[in-house]
């Protein structure tokens, strides 16, 4: 099979509410920061990837609107609904089809301009679910109830989630909330919705995020170290929260799977060595751990407590802050793939890790993790 | 030093009507609930799981469910939160009076969760495995809120 590499990456800061730009001026500056990365100008770019979400645009057709600031006149634009990371995946499949040499990819957020509990509740059924007013924080708390049932993972080792990731912010300007806090500051902050503290879960962001795909034969035409995308995949399970086991995620287990056959890993504990995954309430950070293969079931948090997890640890996970120090939703999966790709290149700046050939980048896409999107990414090709 | 002025455009009370089509399955589910106080799911012919709310799909098999199986009353509580925090209410724009207990039920006879209000007048009887019953609204008119809750029966 044919082979791609991700050339460039560029991101806006996350920040609470980036009251002086518009959506086409975040993508304006992303994209220019990711083809300055690459040594591209837009002249170098084929086809161009928006990824959004109307909802929280609060317009139609929201992907159209950034095209210009995209660079996407008189060239393919097309987009994606989802997390940046399936944006990112289709930009892969378009270079990969050999009708293009090189995608741009996008994907903007803003949550500082509407209700994000409004938002993220139309997304349910609205037959059956949306009256009732279930939202993401209802929906991943009860999800987190069911992961701490099943596993015994405490409410400390959640918390210790949100110090970690907090921490690590410091060292990524990038980031829009670290913090320096304890355990104690976590439990002590504001119950939202048992057993989810509000430090327990990632804030409302506004950023945008680009990176820009290369089919191999162009790959090493740039300035750029290219890094290699080695394996790739992306599941889904039922719509309905009722319907799946929440306490687990039969999806990711198997997107992980799928996506480490493909590049040739046999023991991912072993082979993986830095990883960004989402983040958006600290439990999940565990959770996708456990269904990645990444720890053994149930034993994420005792992992986490013996430093498994920190930037100098065994396997670094979100060492650039993750989701909890900063989440633009949409582009959350990118910026994933922007720190993984750093960290390979060796210029993460104050979070590189010390080894850093093998990357993961996991994305999702739906309430409560409904599907994952698996990225391995590599020094090597 | 020269003060910015950011200048804010609302989009005011502007609303986008919908009006969704229930379908046959949830036009049976919420007339039983309505009529009778029933609940009814439906199965799969080939994998035998019980769908709760009932639709025409079992995603899993990819097989049509036309097998009606009357669930519940009562059930269990198979996960829960407690909200603290006041959300927006959807359909009212108003904050909700918290806290309020959510939880997903798992009906006797069913195989899949169902969501809805817990009542917490209790909050130490609220924990997974709990069994619940439903209380009806007085009068119902055909939708999921004919339900005021669950409450614990243990």
């Amino acid at each position: 099979m044919d082979r791609a590499a991700i050339i460039g990456v560029g991101m806006t800061k996350i920040e609470k509410r980036k009251i002086s730009q518009t959506f086409a001026d975040m993508a304006w500056e992303a994209v220019n920061k990711a083809l300055t990365d690459a040594g591209m100008t837009i002249d170098d770019i084929d086809n161009v990837v928006t990824t959004s979400s109307d909802f929280w645009d609060g317009r139609t057709i929201s992907c159209m609107a950034v095209g210009d600031a995209s660079g996407a006149a008189h060239k393919n634009i097309s987009c994606v609904e989802g997390d940046g990371a399936y944006g990112a995946f289709y930009g892969m499949m378009r270079v990969l089809s050999g009708s293009y040499k090189t995608t741009l990819v996008t994907g903007h957020t803003k949550g500082s301009e509407s209700v994000s509990s409004l938002i993220t509740n139309a997304a349910f059924d609205p037959i059956y679910e949306r009256s009732l007013g279930m939202d993401m924080i209802t929906a991943c708390a009860m999800q987190a109830r069911s992961y701490m049932h099943r596993t015994k993972t405490t409410a400390q080792q959640m918390a210790l989630v949100s110090v970690k990731n907090h921490g690590n912010a410091f060292k990524n300007p990038l980031s829009q909330l670290p913090l320096k806090i304890a355990v104690q500051d976590v439990l002590q902050s504001e119950m939202i919705a048992d057993p989810l503290h509000k430090l327990d879960c990632s804030p409302v962001s506004d950023g945008c995020a680009a990176v820009i795909i290369a089919h191999e034969s162009v790959a090493e035409k740039f300035k750029q170290q290219p890094v290699w995308i080695k394996g790739v995949s992306f599941c889904a399970d039922s719509f309905f929260f009722g319907d799946r086991d929440l306490s687990h995620a039969r999806s990711l287990a198997e997107a992980a799977k799928k996506a480490y056959a493909m590049a040739g890993i046999r023991d991912p504990k072993k082979e993986i060595d830095v990883a960004e995954l989402y983040d958006a309430f600290t439990y999940q950070e565990l959770l996708w751990l456990e269904e990645m293969g990444l720890a053994d079931d149930a034993t994420a948090g005792k992992l986490l407590e013996k430093g498994e997890f920190n930037i100098d640890g065994r396997l670094p996970v979100n060492a650039s802050g993750g989701l909890l120090s900063g989440h633009p939703v949409i582009a959350a999966g990118l910026y994933s793939m922007g720190a993984v790709v750093r960290q390979i290149r060796g210029d993460a700046g104050g979070f590189q890790v010390k080894k850093a050939k093998t990357g993961l980048v996991h994305g999702v896409n739906g309430l409560g993790g409904q599907s994952h999107c698996v990225f391995i990414l590599d020094k090597d090709k | 030093m020269v003060e910015k002025e950011h200048i804010i455009i609302e989009s005011g009370d502007a609303v986008q009507p919908f009006a969704y089509s229930v379908g046959m399955h949830g036009s049976r589910f919420f007339a039983e609930i309505r009529d009778n106080k029933r609940f009814l799911g439906v199965k799969c012919p080939r994998c035998g799981k019980v769908y709760i709310p009932p639709r025409g799909v079992c995603g899993d098999c990819f097989v049509e469910m036309k097998e009606w199986v009357e669930v519940g009353p009562k059930g269990v509580i198979g996960t829960f939160t407690i909200l603290r925090y006041a959300f927006i209410d959807p359909e009212t724009g108003a904050q909700k009076p918290v806290p309020y207990g959510y939880g997903f039920i798992r009906f006797d006879g069913a195989d899949t969760l169902f969501q809805h209000y817990i009542n917490i007048e209790d909050e130490t009887k609220i924990r997974v495995g709990a069994r619940v019953e439903p209380v009806f609204a007085r009068e119902r008119k055909g939708s999921i809120r004919d339900i005021e809750y669950f409450k614990v029966i243990d």
